[in-house]
């Protein structure tokens, strides 16, 4: 086109990370940990429940980590890995006092105004509970304004549930009705066993008022989309997160691209209503 | 926007002379072929001749590019790094210039990258015509890019022994006025142009079976055929077509070290869609495994997807894909394919 039409841009790129210190650091289980950050100028990182932000390891790379806190809880932000590539095995490293580079909040998270006064169904296979605490800590923040609250979780098995303490603290409460599964038990296991999908016989569901949001692995939303859709909900009110290789997080690099929808744009959170005729989906 | 006239013989001395403000590139031979390069002398420079192998969006897209600088160990805050220099791209093809198009609207919307955009905006473009096809495998008169209306400062078309030149913008103007040598075009000159045209329009044959318009729902009524099962064995997953791509704008982010250990820098390079790790996740998970899909995602992209996006097609016709390609999958046989013989 005519160079003249092209926007004015910021030279200050939107490849440049921001620095944040790593604050604290706790081991969730054999392979994952809990890193509280906070940036260096003490700004918070704004970010919605759902989203994720691009961590730099710098030397190693940056990789894309969704956000595990809520914003509803202060100026730091919590970021739950897994060490399995270079830069996460590079954060596994790092002690308190370290720095690195954060790009974002990037995304579209989950679309909490429109939940509101709505009964909300949490399913969480795995590691999908790390972007799912966001949400579940904002709802239960503002726990007046949703209705019934049921959080679904399912594991391999009891050594890989994240969070324990939070767990507990959820299977406590009056007001919510947290139920856990795992895949195979161990001996000190004594609550239920098989995957997530058997939690779903004789659950109570308003089709009518409740909002389904799941996060887990592909194959978990195969199953678990077919059971909520069972109890009567609307695709428009089922909502899940895709994981993807989102390498720029801005839109432009094309790794994240499911079918004509860039993941780091549109989603990561999606209706399983804008998700059905996306072949390459789920 | 005024019509002008340049002599043959006086590009030599025009190109000589934008030399003197501008890194000047354009077609010129290298080992044999066709390749757009630096123009280290004015003879070097051959308006004449296309196909080359590679596009010239490396000069507002390199092959790596440094994005950023940084400390190790986050000691100072990372500096972002643009790079950008006066150019001139002297020699562009109707169907590059389409494609800068492209590249233009994928880089400024949404997240405007200043990476792509500050080399774009200091650089101006001077169009060639075409006068016949590069060979068999060029089809932009199917896709509609043989002719351009726009994203060029000038454009010069061989008329005997003379260029007539078209300006787009107000820079392409400025440029001639200060050289001083064009003169402007004559009644005599316009006529001269339009025969010119309309020949060329003659000698470049309709490669595609329907009209492009359709192509869109030729590929999404084939989402699922065998085609892209048959395609995908063929092919070999080596990203040639990627890399030959005028269009083709994925890439990848990689942090080197510098020697002292100390300090590195972020830089991107070229990627493709094509390679089996494009869209493989940290958990193992891969997204588009079989090559088949990896194929279709490519294909889809051209006819489909950057449509929806950018309203034009990300396919220029070019013919590029073709030439590189080590198993001959040629896009003027898969759209006609596509089109199956309704």
């Amino acid at each position: 086109m005519d160079a003249r039409l092209l926007p004015t841009v910021d030279l200050d790129t939107i490849f440049r990370p921001r620095l944040a210190q790593l604050l604290n650091v706790e081991e969730m289980t054999a392979k994952e940990k809990l890193f509280t950050f906070q940036f260096k100028d003490g700004t918070p990182l704004g970010q919605d429940p759902g989203q994720f932000v691009e961590v730099s390891a710098f030397g190693i790379g940056e990789a894309p980590i969704s956000v595990s806190s809520s914003p509803t809880r202060g100026d730091t932000f919590e970021l739950c890995v897994r060490a399995v590539g270079n830069v996460t095995n590079a954060l596994h490293r790092m002690a308190p006092g370290a720095t690195v580079g954060i790009r974002g909040p990037f995304g579209r998270g989950f679309p909490v105004e429109e939940m509101r006064g709505r009964n909300v169904l949490f399913v969480a296979g795995g590691l999908g509970l790390v972007p799912l605490r966001s949400l579940i800590h904002a709802v239960l923040d503002m726990r007046q304004d949703f209705g019934a609250v049921t959080i679904l979780y399912g594991t391999k098995n009891p050594s890989e549930l994240l969070f324990r303490n939070e767990l507990a603290q959820w299977e406590a409460r009056d007001d919510v009705d947290y139920q856990v599964t795992v895949d195979v038990a161990d001996e000190s296991w004594r609550g239920n066993v098989g995957v997530i999908t058997t939690l779903f016989r004789g659950l109570p569901v308003d089709p009518r008022n409740t909002v389904a949001v799941i996060v887990g692995p592909p194959v978990m939303y195969r199953f678990v989309i077919r059971e909520v859709l069972g109890k009567g909900l609307p695709m428009g009110r089922i909502l899940v997160s895709l994981e993807r290789r989102m390498k720029c997080g801005v839109g432009k690099c094309g790794h994240c691209q499911i079918n004509g929808v860039y993941v780091c744009q549109k989603g990561p959170v999606f209706t399983y209503a804008e998700l059905r005729n996306l072949q390459e989906a789920i | 926007m005024p019509l002008k006239v340049i002599e043959k013989r006086d590009v030599e001395p025009l190109v000589r002379h934008l030399m003197e403000r501008f890194q000047v590139v354009g077609i010129k031979k290298k080992d044999g072929k066709n390749t757009y390069g630096v123009i280290e002398s004015p003879a070097e420079l051959r308006l004449d001749s296309c196909a080359t192998i590679t596009s010239p969006k490396k000069y507002f897209f390199p092959q790596r590019e440094t994005l950023l600088q940084f400390a190790v160990d986050g000691s100072w805050e990372p500096q972002a790094v643009v790079e950008a220099q006066p150019r001139i791209i002297f020699g562009m093809r109707p169907c590059d210039i389409a494609a800068t198009w492209m590249l233009d609207m994928a880089f400024s919307e949404v997240n405007p990258d200043a990476n792509y955009l500050e080399k774009r905006k200091r650089a101006l473009i001077i169009g060639v015509d075409c006068k016949e096809p590069c060979d068999e495998y060029c089809f932009c008169k199917s896709m509609g890019t043989l002719e351009v209306e726009t994203g060029y400062d000038l454009f010069f078309t061989a008329a005997d022994d003379t260029y007539i030149v078209r300006t787009g913008t107000p820079e392409g103007e400025a440029l001639l006025e200060e050289w001083g040598k064009a003169r402007e075009a004559l009644y005599e000159d316009r006529v001269k142009l339009r025969a010119v045209q309309r020949e060329k329009d003659e000698r470049f044959k309709e490669a595609l079976e329907f009209d492009v318009e359709e192509l869109p729902r030729f590929l999404e009524d084939s989402y699922r055929s065998l085609l892209w099962d048959v395609l995908g064995e063929k092919c070999l997953s080596c990203g040639s077509c990627n890399l030959v791509c005028p269009t083709c704008y994925c890439f990848n982010v990689l942090d080197e070290v510098k020697l002292n250990l100390s300090e590195g820098e972020r830089y991107r390079v070229w990627d493709s869609c094509q390679l089996e790790g494009f869209a493989k996740v940290a958990t193992g998970e891969n997204f588009r495994e079989r090559r088949g899909d990896r194929v279709r995602h490519r294909f889809f992209r051209k006819g489909k997807y950057m449509k929806e996006m950018f309203g034009r097609f990300g396919c220029v016709g070019c013919g590029r894909c073709t030439r590189a390609c080590l198993v001959h999958i040629n896009p003027i046989e898969v759209y006609n394919q596509l089109k199956g013989g309704e």
